[in-house]
């Protein structure tokens, strides 16, 4: 029997029992489905932190006051301690050669008022670097200048939501806001990056000369963060351990459970949300994976069955000629098309779901070529395994016992 | 005498059943004429299912020797005895054995699927609506077997045994589910292919009238031949097919 006739009659055996063949189906449906979107939300998922390590850039590195400590010892949330300095911060970026830029870092959140407008935000102090190290670009106006910084000038940019919020239908810059009752004439927007990878909004903030902020409005006299780029990605590894050497020796540590800083990298910390997204892919996989092999029981089960039912046919067949090849490829290519139905109405079913998903989380939508072509071969493997052992049954029959089968 | 189709040597069957083991076979010596028509005739139990599923090589004898055409098959394997029984024997059952849900004219071209030379369809159309026609039935081509009669469905599954030109029509009692007017009209199809086409024809069955259709009957009892004889006042299914009333409608 060829190819054209074996399909034809697995199809309308199929067609046959369409409520048993949909049920016996819907294992397969949800394994592919599962495969579907899996590869759709892992895919999305990495693309979304790769986008989002791209805004921050890539070669960052954070040296933050205070430490994660070590296991069963208080931990001291990062900006908690004292001990970290300006002097520190130009010390690292003097000694190590491998840094290109850097910036120190203060913050507080402050009521800011504009007009009739007030808006609670967090007040970054940077010098004038920092727009360069932490990715962030000057959509109206300019950056303040190192003079600013050097002066202690009040003057600030506007993350886009502040600018928004303050100046819903003016033009902000050179227009001046009060932060604790304290003018600061505005130099320029900041263009917005939108949420961040918590879900936070990224331009909810407003910049300042770090000395303005650090004396002025804080009044303090130490530093929270240092944020420095390495002259490329490959140098982010070894300058966050220069960088934490020479902390060490400058605050005379020589047990590292005993840091009164960290250092961590943007990788670092993407790394942590990608093993994340790594947990619920594989999450998904089990289940994609228990449903397949539940869906090929199925088919096997009801392959058995039909086989039962049919064994007169299959002795008909066999006496006006049907080989042992001719049986096994009928049954066979009857539970293949069994989960090659199911796997098509699968990957639709996958589709719709990683759109849903990817739309609703707001990630790209990652469905593949390749995640589709490994849906559709998953499900024929599922059908040739299980459906070998009933098709073999089949092929196996003695003709004079099949004939006389009621 | 004409060259023999079959011969079969001192042929043994026995099957063990539990600690039991049944003869049902015991020693069978047979010649079949090439074109003959020719009746198996014996009670249940004597052997001739036997006998028959052994020449129609859906069973293997335990001993013995069966040549068909000359070739030892005896020894054959289930895809080679499948080849054989595709190209050479038509079966035609007591009870019609056709596909459930599926027209008269895909049963009757089933045969062709397995017959390894990958016929086109429409060719396999042809050659099955023409044997349709030929036993009176190419009307009903397209009715599935449960839209058929009895006699309907028995013609069906003798254009099905004839779809490959066999050189054998092993008809089991062919007649046993029928009434006697179709009875006769059966017959009346198998002794035309037997004249007209050469086709060796053999019928098993329990029934003597219908054994008085063939050209010679060979009782079997126990597993062996008691008696081999010719017909001497052979039935002649056409006549009586005349000589009977016509029917308005078929039943």
């Amino acid at each position: 029997m060829d190819i054209h006739e074996t399909l034809r009659v697995a199809l309308r055996a199929i067609r046959r029992n369409k409520v048993r063949s949909a049920l016996t189906m819907l294992g397969v449906i949800i394994g592919v489905a599962s495969v579907i979107a899996m590869i759709a939300l892992g895919s999305g998922a990495r693309a979304s932190i790769d986008q989002q390590i791209q805004s921050q850039g890539t070669a960052l590195i954070y040296l933050s006051s205070g430490s994660f400590g070590g296991p069963g010892r208080a931990h001291q949330g990062s900006g908690s301690v004292q001990t970290l300095t300006i002097e520190d911060a130009e010390a690292v970026a003097r000694e190590i050669p491998t840094i290109a830029r850097w910036t120190p870092g203060v913050r507080g959140r402050s009521q800011v008022i504009a007009g009739n407008n007030n808006w609670n935000t967090q007040v970054e102090g940077g010098n004038e670097d920092f727009l360069a190290v932490r990715n962030w670009e000057v959509a109206e106006g300019a950056n303040f200048t190192a003079r600013d910084v050097l002066v202690a000038e009040k003057v600030c940019l506007l993350g886009a939501t502040v600018a928004r919020t303050l100046f819903p239908d003016s033009d902000p810059v050179g227009q001046i806001i009060r932060v604790r009752n304290m003018p600061f004439r505005v130099l320029g927007v900041l263009r917005a990056k939108g949420q961040g990878q918590w879900g936070q909004d990224q331009d909810d903030f407003v910049v300042a000369p770090w000395t303005t902020v650090q004396r002025k409005l804080l009044g303090i006299n130490y530093i929270h963060q240092v944020s420095l780029t390495a002259r490329s990605s490959e140098l982010v590894e070894p300058t966050a351990v220069a960088i934490t050497r020479l902390m060490r020796a400058r605050h005379r540590i020589t047990n590292p459970e005993n840091d009164d800083f960290s250092v961590r990298t943007v990788e670092e910390m993407a790394a942590t949300r990608v093993q994340m997204a790594e947990t619920m892919t594989g999450l998904l996989m089990s289940v994609a994976s228990v449903s397949l092999l539940v869906g090929g029981i199925g088919i096997m089960n009801i392959m058995l069955v039909s086989v039962t039912e049919r064994t007169r046919e299959i002795g008909v067949r066999m006496a006006v000629g049907a080989k042992t090849r001719d049986v096994m490829r009928q049954f066979l290519a009857e539970a293949i098309a069994l989960s090659l139905v199911g796997g098509l109405a699968g990957i639709l079913l996958g589709v719709a779901v990683s759109e849903t998903i990817t739309h609703s989380l707001g990630w790209p939508v990652a469905i593949t070529t390749a995640s589709i072509v490994i849906a559709f071969a998953f499900s024929a493997a599922v059908g040739i395994f299980f459906g070998w052992y009933p098709a073999r049954k089949a092929a196996n029959l003695d003709p004079i016992e099949a004939l006389r089968y009621e | 005498m004409p060259e023999p189709l079959i011969r079969i040597v001192d042929l043994k069957r026995s099957y063990a059943l539990g600690d039991v083991t049944v003869h049902a076979l015991r020693g069978l010596t047979l010649e079949i004429a090439k074109g003959s028509m020719i009746a198996i005739v014996g009670a249940s139990g004597s052997g001739k299912s036997t006998l028959m599923n052994i020449l129609g090589l859906l069973d293997r004898p335990t001993s013995g020797q069966y040549f068909l055409e000359d070739q030892d098959v005896s020894a054959f394997d289930r895809d080679r005895r499948a080849e054989l029984r595709n190209h050479k024997i038509g079966f035609v059952f007591q009870n019609f054995s056709l596909l459930p849900r599926t027209t008269a004219l895909e049963n009757v071209e089933l045969p062709l699927l397995y017959n390894g030379r990958g016929s086109r369809m429409r060719d396999r159309h042809e050659k099955a609506m023409e044997l349709l026609r030929a036993v009176g039935i190419g009307e009903r081509a397209h009715h599935a077997p449960n839209q058929l009669s009895g006699g309907q469905q028995q013609r069906v599954a003798i254009a099905r045994a004839l779809v490959n030109d066999p050189e054998l029509i092993l008809a089991d009692e062919p007649t046993g589910n029928l009434d006697s007017r179709t009875s006769v009209e059966i017959m009346e199809i198998l002794q035309r292919l037997n004249r007209d086409s050469g086709i060796t024809v053999l019928l098993i069955t329990h029934e003597h009238d219908i054994a008085g259709y063939a050209s010679r009957v060979v009782t079997v009892r126990d597993g062996r031949v008691v008696s081999d004889e010719p017909v001497e006042s052979r039935r002649d299914a056409a006549a009586e097919l005349l000589a009977l009333p016509p029917v308005e409608a078929e039943a």
